[in-house]
């Protein structure tokens, strides 16, 4: 979230859309509830269903799956050309003026510089002066400025177009960017909540770029009760990201690829240069993090000569994925000999179920660290490995992976700390002992950790340094504390050997040492603050700034800056998270210099830019957002028949990758989560269990007449990939929407079962596809197609 | 004092927390059900299921709606299953309003059952004695409110006094017709005396769409067995009793050896050569 929980009850509009949160996030939605009693607020929500977050909107909209861009891009064209948005902020706080290169545009579904199934960028960059600063056009007229360009990529999603795509009416349509484009006013904000209904695309990073298009020209971005919030669906997955994955490094540095070869090397290819003469350009400080975060690996063996044992870090071949359908693909390749789970279940959450558990059964080993037994422990026995539809059946006989369950701690067995969706890292402390043979994770590592150190020391091998040169001076090494490792990650002065006080003391010269440079101001010399419980407000905007902490900086709202117009001025005085008083900038902590003037210093400090991105060329498939169909889709794209689904959507060609048309699979499927459950957990506890006991399809009231089927009757729904069955729900709640002329029914599947726990029901994803998004690897977990037949 | 709870459902998300909180509380046995075609976890109260949240999809002007509310017992101030209860001490009213049942004093003959207006209480077929919600008397009684109104997360449930929570509710129904909600109201059925569970409604005059009765009262043979029938009825039923205790007293166990029970002989085997 850019902005947090309990900011959400500052909104004046509250757009819903590619969440629930009503049903995934009931005790945040408290805020929404605040807002709307309180405020008098206008909560929208737009969904393909009619959720529990709809039954208590103001409006609710129903779209088909997948085709949230072209909903977004016609909010974009509404506002434009009604005059809808916050100009003064359009040109104060975003690129709009900034000028493109001669030659770039956007034709037949294709943005300029396609060419053998790629794209050349070179049209989509800012042009530049002799200085190397992008030009700009302060009254956003020139023919080549992002604000004329982008309106004339949105002058197609007209009213009727985005109907005629989405599903809806253009009155609803039209209803719905009346009420959103309220928040337009300078003294009105408006807030956007989404979740895994816009990430679980093919398109999902520029769905979630369109929204924040959106909420620039209303103005909302820095604003209290305004933002792109993205709910976060487990307590630490925040944390989680924060803390690195295959293609970063903590803290969102880049990961190393092979042909950075030196520290120098990497340094200049991911320490960006200001655009703007006027821009602070904050992440040209890449080298104080970079080289702290190797001090805080390797210690004492990192040094300047060594250069900070750069040469250590793994490095990812220039062009390379691993990302989840990349290496899942490669272990179904025979390409991997081992896996270790921490947390995750892929036979239940992976997309394409029967390629995951064949692809699992061409391993030689699999380690699962868990609460419970899971179906990816359990995979051996799953019935979808006998499936007679995959020519390559296999008995669990046959199968030569050989599984560890190693029983580990839940999360109230350990201490630490959860990152909520606000950047809150709130720490705990463990209410329990595990029980049994359960050990905590860090224990499970530690062992790990030694016992391949020790081979390495004993037998030698090739590249043992990043074992052995790693820093792990932990008071009781084979029992490292968390308090260490986050005393660690806040980072530490190695010269005085105290606690830093946040990543402004970060240096590069292998003075400090610090594991997450956003974190920095997590744990001090005055303690640790992610286990502060203080409960003032004194902006009164329910900001609390002593509670917990919040990354970066504890700072509440992201880019605040953004809250004042250019002499400091809120926009709106009785919200005001951050002024100016002629001296230093008061309130929440700013997202610029305290004591730098307001003229002097372009709002956006994280960006080259200085201000935010209309415009974002460095997004894989276009600068501006465009609707492309899903994957499998029920319709041609009504914008440009020939490039039906994302020109850079990302497949792959294995024998169990397979896709459907319309023809065997008329109806759109969309896979999603309950309030009764958390993910695929819950099935293992009594209370949820006795909540929601079963499985069940959702199935519209028009298609179940016409198919003869009534509540409860078991019916088969089926994919290009596999096949499940389960009893109907038949329901007003899905609406049957006209696209393109033609009639289109969603089908529904909540997600929650398997075949371990106390209640069991069918693997949802045995029907989903093997279908990524390009920028981040998502899978495609909605908006596929399926038939439904009547079995019971 | 009398309490109450309040139910806002114009704030009701339908998330089952209440469920939990009144199954953990309470101790409830968890029991996995099967699927009724709905979201709603049972059809019905069960006896060891005191607390469900009502779905109910409404088609209302073309636009669908899916309204959602908490059913428990009322806590009626003129409570059916009172009048209707024939073992003293068994329902017991209590000073602040709740309607108490007492199960070593329960008989389990089910009148409670007919005597509710709003079919709450349900009789345990293995304890043989009727269950319902207690309004939490246990949590009441040292000054903590109901396990429902504790987990709530929207602040679509309040506990309090009683004439302060009725002030709240009509406010809030002040507050929905001022946003366009004309027929918005509170449920507060006068036919059982008024209840201790109010409810804010968008559509006051259409109660039944929430699963609430409209003009609940207590069934007509309740209220004659409450008058005259019942003190006959009581004598007739505790003379019952009493009698066949004196005729105990009095005359002894039965004979099994007179009587010759095939069942007692088969229990005894050994001692029968």
């Amino acid at each position: 979230m850019t902005n947090g929980w309990t900011d959400v009850a500052n909104a004046d509009v509250v757009l819903v859309m590619g969440g629930n949160p009503a049903e995934n996030h009931p005790v945040g939605f408290r805020f929404v509830l605040e807002a709307k009693r309180l405020r008098k607020a206008k909560i929208i929500c737009i969904d393909p269903r009619f959720t529990r977050t709809a039954a208590v909107s103001d409006l609710y909209v129903p779209i088909r799956s997948g085709t949230d861009i072209a909903f977004l891009g016609g909010l974009i064209h509404y506002a434009i050309s009604n005059n809808k948005y916050q100009r003064k902020y359009v040109e104060l706080n975003t690129n709009a003026s900034f000028l493109i290169a001669e030659g770039f545009g956007f034709s037949e579904g294709h943005f300029s510089g396609w060419k053998d199934g790629k794209y050349d960028k070179a049209t989509w960059q800012y042009e530049l002066d002799a200085q190397g600063y992008a030009k700009v056009d302060p009254t956003l007229e020139h023919p080549r400025c992002v604000f004329q360009l982008m309106k004339t990529h949105y002058s197609r999603y007209t009213p009727e177009v985005v109907a005629n795509i989405c599903g809806c009416t253009s009155e609803e349509f039209v209803k719905a960017a009346a009420m959103i484009t309220i928040a337009a006013a300078e003294d009105k904000s408006g807030t956007v909540l989404y979740a895994l209904g816009w990430t679980h695309h093919s398109f999902a990073v520029q769905l979630i770029h369109a929204a924040a298009m959106v909420q620039l020209l209303m103005g909302n971005i820095g604003m209290p009760g305004g933002g792109v919030n993205a709910q976060r669906g487990h307590a630490n997955i925040q944390g989680s990201t924060d803390m690195g994955a295959w293609n970063t490094l903590p803290g969102y540095l880049k990961i190393p690829r092979a042909n950075h070869e030196n520290l120098a090397d990497y340094l200049a290819a991911n320490t960006p240069k200001a655009l703007r003469p006027n821009s602070l350009n904050y992440l040209g400080n890449t080298p104080k993090f970079m080289t702290s975060l190797l001090k805080a690996y390797y210690g004492s063996h990192a040094t300047k000569a060594n250069d900070f044992g750069y040469g250590w870090l793994p490095k990812v071949e220039e062009g390379a994925d691993h990302s989840w359908g990349t290496f899942f693909d490669q272990m179904h390749a025979g390409k991997m000999e081992g896996l270790i789970s921490f947390g995750m279940n892929p036979v239940a959450n992976g997309p394409n179920t029967p390629k995951m558990i064949r692809a699992l059964s061409k391993l030689k080993w699999l380690i699962v660290a868990e609460n419970f037994e899971t179906e990816t422990a359990a995979f051996w026995r799953a019935k979808e490995l006998a499936d007679k539809e995959y020519p390559q059946s296999l008995k669990a006989d046959d199968i030569q992976t050989e599984v560890f369950l190693l029983p580990a701690a839940c999360f109230a067995e350990k201490d630490g700390a959860f990152v909520n969706s606000s950047r809150w890292l709130q720490w705990k402390e463990a209410a329990v002992d595990p029980p049994g043979d359960a050990r905590r994770d860090q224990d499970i590592i530690s062992d790990l950790f030694h016992a391949v150190h020790d081979l390495y020391v004993k037998e030698g091998g090739a590249r043992p340094e990043p074992l052995l040169k790693m820093q792990w001076d932990y008071a009781k090494p084979q029992r490292p504390q968390l308090g260490e490792v986050a005393r660690e990650v806040n980072g530490i002065d190695l010269e005085t050997g105290k606690q830093l006080n946040g990543f402004g003391e970060l240096k590069d010269d292998g003075s400090t040492a610090c594991g997450n440079w956003i974190y920095s101001g997590s744990w001090t010399e005055a303690g640790n603050q992610m286990s502060r419980r203080g409960q003032a407000d004194p902006t009164g905007l329910g900001l609390y700034p002593q509670w917990a902490w919040s990354w970066p900086a504890n700072r509440r709202i992201l880019y605040n800056r953004a809250s004042t117009d250019s002499a400091g001025k809120p926009w709106d005085e009785t919200r005001a998270p951050l002024r100016w008083n002629g001296k230093r900038w008061i309130g929440d902590t700013p997202d610029y210099k305290s004591d730098a003037a307001p003229e002097t210093m372009a709002p956006f400090i994280m960006l080259p830019e200085g201000v935010a991105r209309l415009f974002a060329p460095e997004l894989v498939e276009g600068p501006f957002p465009e609707h492309y169909e899903p994957a499998e889709s029920p319709v041609d794209n009504a914008l440009h028949p020939t490039v039906n689904a994302n020109p850079l959507l990302r497949t792959y060609n294995s024998d169990m990758d397979h896709f459907g048309t319309a023809k065997d699979f008329p109806f759109v499927a969309i896979t999603y989560r309950l309030t009764e459950h958390f993910h695929y957990w819950t099935k293992h506890t009594s209370s949820s269990s006795e909540l929601q006991s079963n499985f069940f399809v959702e199935i519209p009231e028009e298609l179940a007449k016409e198919k003869g089927i009534a509540n409860k009757t078991l019916v088969r729904v089926s994919s290009a990939r596999g096949k499940i069955e389960g009893p109907a729900l038949v329901t007003k709640r899905l609406r049957t929407l006209k696209v393109s002329g033609k009639k289109v029914y969603q089908i529904g599947l909540p997600i929650h079962w398997g075949f371990v726990g106390k209640v069991h029901g069918p693997l949802i994803n045995n029907l989903t596809p093997s279908a990524y998004d390009p920028n981040c690897g998502t899978p495609e977990y909605k908006g596929f197609l399926v038939n439904v037949e009547k079995i019971g | 004092m009398i309490v109450a709870k309040l139910i806002d459902t114009t704030l009701c998300i339908g998330c089952k927390a209440c469920e939990v909180a009144c199954q953990e509380w309470n101790d409830q046995e968890y029991t996995m059900g099967t699927f009724d075609g709905s979201y709603q976890t049972k059809p019905e109260l069960e006896a060891n299921f005191w607390n469900l949240i009502k779905f109910n999809e409404v088609e209302k002007d073309g636009a669908t709606s899916w309204l959602m509310s908490k059913y428990q017992c009322m806590h009626c101030a003129d409570a059916g299953c009172l009048a209707a209860c024939p073992a003293p001490g068994a329902i017991v009213p209590l000073a602040n309003g709740t309607i108490d049942f007492v199960h070593e004093n329960c008989i389990g003959c089910g009148y409670c059952i007919t005597g509710c207006p709003f079919d709450v209480p349900r009789l345990n077929s293995t304890t043989k004695k009727a269950y319902k919600c207690t309004l939490c008397s246990d949590r009441t009684a040292v000054g903590l409110e109901p396990a429902c109104i504790k987990t709530c997360p929207t602040n679509c449930l309040t506990f309090g006094e009683r004439d302060e929570l009725l002030r709240m509710a009509e406010t809030r129904t002040v507050e929905l017709k001022a946003d366009g909600f004309a027929d918005a109201g509170i449920y507060n059925p006068q036919g059982v005396g008024g209840t201790n569970v109010l409810y804010v409604l968008k559509h006051a005059s259409e109660p039944e769409q929430y699963g609430l009765p409209k003009d609940p009262v207590i069934p007509w043979t309740v209220s004659l067995w409450k008058g005259p029938i019942k003190w006959m009825g009581m004598l007739m039923f505790w003379g019952t009793i009493f009698g066949a205790f004196f005729h105990f007293v009095i005359y002894g166990p039965q004979d099994p050896e007179k009587h010759g029970h095939p069942r007692d002989a088969e229990e005894e085997p050994s001692e029968k050569p």
